[in-house]
């Protein structure tokens, strides 16, 4: 056994991880305020790739002014989404609205492919290129950098959910609706919110995750992983989503090296199958009481 | 005006098809299929085939999802489970294709068994995302096992009936559709017995049919290997059908068509499964139509095909459930209703 080259993998998977976290922390938001499993965040994360190429590649802004536009579109796209296609199905059953985010995401795909070809695109470089040591483990610098970004998105998210004014609404939305309203929270606001809020994180984290592996229109399988980590984590939980997230991403890092790429997803999905037969809540999920 | 349904016994307040009206359009819907291969061109057939195996595999389906109210997005992957146990078998032992399909059913039905023991502890999403678990599990398994011929797949030859090679679609148009026919009358009578109407309990309120003395998991169970059953059979069929069976098959996208198909048919109505199968598997072919037609004025439409087909799909999902959430079930029983109550009420 190599320690060295374990370790490495480790550090490789942990920072493939925080992207992971930092979209699995989108999908609780969405999950918390307005229960809806959204399907479609791999899309998204995709279109916040695909719409930085466009203004980097197609417009000629600079990569630090396509940014922010990018993560703004993602909150325009999360507020059209929601008021068009989410709030129409208030009180439905879960799985029809499920099917709408699975529906919205085969729009997205579609959309992408219609605008920029179905061919794999390469984002400018922007991210330094010098190669980052951790006593003697090698870290590629892409790697390094996005989990950095995605660790400061995460600490900025949760301070903005504990402290901010918003953040507090949204929690009280999760916790009780009848009553978030009657204290005189818009609780359709906090919908909209939610939703802009999850969408513009998952636009920011296309940009990263586009920056190290590339965009294509079938990036949107990200997603799936996403869904395994934040239904291993407790699909309500940002706690939950962020050890998920670090915990899926070594263990899709230590299967592909060691048993083979196509392994990865065997791993997580083996990992899914075993937490929901324990607990199927997830790790810090709150267990749903049934009742009459 | 709906006259003349007097019934006199419970028999006949239960049938099935309660009017001469019912058993003549019946009669004639059987004639037209029997002589549809008589009338229609190659292409027409191939489509009717391939309309046939959907539909079976979207009945399959509805019971899971539509009566038992149990999500499944695995419904692809044991269709291929039921396809590869008919490469094997024709391939390897070569038995007569009519065992073959029961293997494949049998075959698919314990697979789904076993995939819809997590359905004890977990409903509803969580079952839904398990059984995407199952799906990749099982091309995992399709791609990496000798017997299932690995990523090349496997091909086969083609069904034989008395010595003749079913081997073109207006042969195995006799296969398929009387299969098919049998699938889902089968699939409508089952709602008329007890284990079919526990199903039905069990969607509507699973904690009161247990309170009623239905044992959940053995049911729950059930409707898992009878979907299975007819996933696998609609397997064996595209099996015989394309005669190629390859991991690449049977992706997630496919499952998801399924479960769009019986949205957009009217989830818990067989109908609804026939109908929905039959539109959202011709969808495709009249974007194709649209598009050839277009290819003088836009030079590269046919590039454009792929992408605008996957926003159609993604449309026409979002857009029956918001808009029409019961499906096109719903649409033929308001024609229907218009003219059952047509003089009184215009």
């Amino acid at each position: 056994m190599d320690w060295l080259y374990i370790f490495e993998v480790s550090l490789a998977g942990l920072g493939a991880g925080a992207l992971y976290a930092l979209t699995g922390v989108a999908f609780v938001l969405i999950y918390k305020a307005t229960r809806v499993v959204n399907l479609a965040i791999g899309e998204i994360l995709m279109l916040g790739g695909y719409v930085f190429f466009g203004l980097v590649a197609g417009a000629g802004l600079s990569v630090w002014a396509a940014i922010p536009l990018t993560i703004l579109a993602g909150a325009g796209l999360g507020a059209v989404v929601e008021r068009a296609l989410i709030r129409p199905m208030l009180g439905e059953s879960p799985i029809s609205v499920f099917m709408v985010t699975i529906g919205l995401g085969s729009i997205l795909a579609g959309l992408v492919e219609l605008g920029w070809g179905a061919d794999p695109l390469r984002l400018p470089e922007f991210i330094p290129n010098t190669p980052i040591f951790l006593g003697e483990a090698y870290v590629a610098p892409k790697v390094a950098y996005g989990a950095l970004v995605a660790a400061l998105l995460i600490a900025g998210a949760l301070a903005a959910l504990r402290f901010s004014r918003g953040g507090v609404a949204l929690r009280a939305t999760a916790r009780d609706q009848g009553a978030a309203y009657s204290m005189g929270i818009d609780v359709g606001r906090v919908f909209s919110l939610s939703w802009m809020a999850a969408c513009a994180t998952a636009a920011g984290a296309g940009v990263i995750v586009g920056a190290i592996g590339g965009i294509s229109p079938t990036m949107g399988i990200f997603g799936l992983s996403v869904l395994v980590v934040v239904i291993v984590g407790g699909l309500d939980s940002v706690a939950g989503a962020l050890v998920g997230g670090l915990l899926i991403g070594l263990v899709e890092a230590l299967a592909g090296s060691f048993l083979g790429g196509e392994y990865k997803l065997l791993a997580t999905f083996s990992l899914l199958i075993l937490i929901l037969m324990i607990r199927p809540y997830g790790i810090f999920g709150t267990h749903e009481i049934e009742r009459l | 005006m709906r006259i003349g349904t007097l019934k006199l016994s419970y028999a006949a307040d239960e049938a099935l098809f309660d009017t001469k009206v019912q058993w003549i359009c019946l009669a004639l819907l059987g004639l037209s299929l029997i002589l549809f291969p008589f009338v229609a061109g190659p292409y027409w057939i191939y489509m009717a085939c391939l309309v046939a195996i959907n539909v079976a595999s979207a009945t399959g389906l509805n019971i899971l999802t539509g009566y038992t109210g149990l999500v499944s997005l695995g419904q692809a992957a044991f269709m291929g489970v039921g396809a590869y146990t008919v490469a094997v078998l024709e391939t390897r032992v070569g038995t007569p294709f009519i065992i073959n399909l029961l293997a494949a059913g049998g075959m698919t039905a314990a697979v789904g068994v076993v995939f819809g023991i997590p359905s004890l502890r977990v409903k509803g999403l969580y079952l839904a995302i398990a059984t995407i678990a199952a799906s990749m599990i099982l091309h995992f398994v399709f791609s990496h096992w000798d017997l299932t011929g690995g990523t090349r797949g496997l091909s086969m030859p083609p069904a034989s009936l008395f010595g003749l090679a079913l081997d073109q679609p207006h042969k195995l148009y006799w296969l398929i559709i009387p299969v098919t026919a049998l699938m889902v009358l089968g699939a409508a009578n089952l709602f008329r017995t007890r284990i079919g109407r526990a199903f039905i309990a069990i969607r509507d309120r699973d904690i009161s049919a247990e309170v009623l003395g239905i044992p959940l998991l053995q049911t729950k169970l059930t409707s898992f290997a009878l979907s299975s059953f007819y996933a696998g059979v609609a397997g064996g069929m595209w099996a015989y059908f394309f005669r190629v069976v390859t991991p690449e098959s049977f992706p997630l996208i496919n499952s998801i068509f399924y479960l769009a198909a019986i949205i957009v048919g009217g989830m818990g109505t067989i109908l609804g499964g026939i109908l929905g199968a039959t539109f959202m598997t011709l969808v495709p072919e009249v974007l194709k139509l649209v598009v050839g037609w277009l290819t003088p004025w836009v030079p590269d439409a046919l590039s454009l095909l792929a992408p605008i087909r996957t926003i159609v799909f993604g449309a026409l999902i979002v857009g029956f459930l918001i808009f029409e959430p019961q499906g096109l079930a719903e649409i033929w029983q308001r024609i229907r209703r218009f003219f059952h109550l047509w003089p009184f009420r215009t």
